[in-house]
């Protein structure tokens, strides 16, 4: 039987995943997949709690997970395209130019 | 029996999926798997009980965000492969695999605790029997999460107009105060 525990190794698992993404990418755009993943990640631990404690709270924190996850898409792809249209290129080590 | 299945199939897929994403070259595959791996969280969110959020995921994560990446590629050349010079250095691996090990201690201390202790953990707003998971979700997020909501849609509001200013055609330069976006609007004006 599938008790809370598998679904809380998967969830985090998945969140390591994302956490690699985050570490390992210089693409930004790649960078915002890694987060949608981490992000998802979390979403499956709250989903999986509410269902085993019989609680909806963890129910409503995946919704305002969600809604926070479209609106950082919404203003962070603004960003990338300002970005892209400024430097031609998404990496990360051709835009740091706060290098002392 | 189907659970089990279920549970292991969609866990094995999201796992490969995201690790598609993560470590793809070409900007198209990372977005694609991304999209397929959230399609299979609502899944996980089907057999967990939570429709609405199953309902949920599909739409805003799958139909809304992957759309939006989509367009957004239109700007970047996402055909050709990326180059980026990766930290592929051992220590992010460790790093990553000692934080999903740290994560996974956490939560079974917790399981051990509640074991120990059955009645410590209480639900805050339980679900009601004999009543639909939607029906459920809106009685206590209209009644008891009003106020968080509400600060949501302001957040989105907030989010859509700066989406806008940001990728809107001359958004950047300020419309009072340059003279060439004075003059355009004049001649637009002469036009009308």
């Amino acid at each position: 039987m599938i008790g809370l525990s598998h679904y809380l190794i998967v969830s985090a698992i998945i969140f390591s995943i994302g956490l690699v993404g985050v570490l390992r990418r210089r693409n930004l755009l790649m960078l915002f997949f890694a987060t949608e993943v981490m992000l998802n990640g979390v979403n499956i631990a709250f989903a999986a709690i509410s269902h085993y404690y019989n609680d909806l709270t963890g129910q409503m924190f995946a919704f305002f997970i969600i809604a926070i996850a479209a609106s950082e898409v919404a203003v962070g792809l603004g960003i990338l395209i300002v970005l892209y249209k400024k430097y031609g290129s998404l990496d990360l080590d051709d835009l740091a130019n706060m290098r002392g | 029996m189907y659970e089990l299945v279920a549970f292991y199939l969609f866990s094995a897929l999201t796992i490969g999926l995201f690790s598609v994403t993560v470590m793809s070259k070409n900007i198209l595959y990372a977005m694609t798997s991304l999209a397929a791996g959230m399609v299979l969280i609502s899944g996980f969110f089907f057999i967990l009980g939570a429709d609405f959020l199953g309902v949920v995921q599909l739409i805003v994560y799958v139909g809304a965000i992957m759309a939006l990446y989509a367009f957004a590629m239109m700007f970047f050349d996402a055909t050709k492969d990326i180059k980026e010079n990766n930290t592929n250095s051992p220590l992010v691996f460790l790093l990553g695999g000692m934080s999903a090990l740290l994560l996974i201690l956490m939560f079974v201390g917790l399981q051990q605790a509640n074991l120990a202790n059955p009645d410590a953990i209480q639900a805050l707003y339980p679900m009601t029997e004999g009543v639909g998971n939607a029906q459920d979700v809106g009685m206590v997020l209209f009644t008891k999460f009003l106020i968080p909501f509400e600060v949501a849609a302001l957040m989105l509001l907030v989010a859509m107009i700066s989406g806008i200013l940001l990728a809107g055609k001359k958004m950047d330069n300020s419309l009072t105060e340059d003279v060439a976006a004075d003059d355009e609007i004049m001649i637009v004006k002469d036009e009308k």
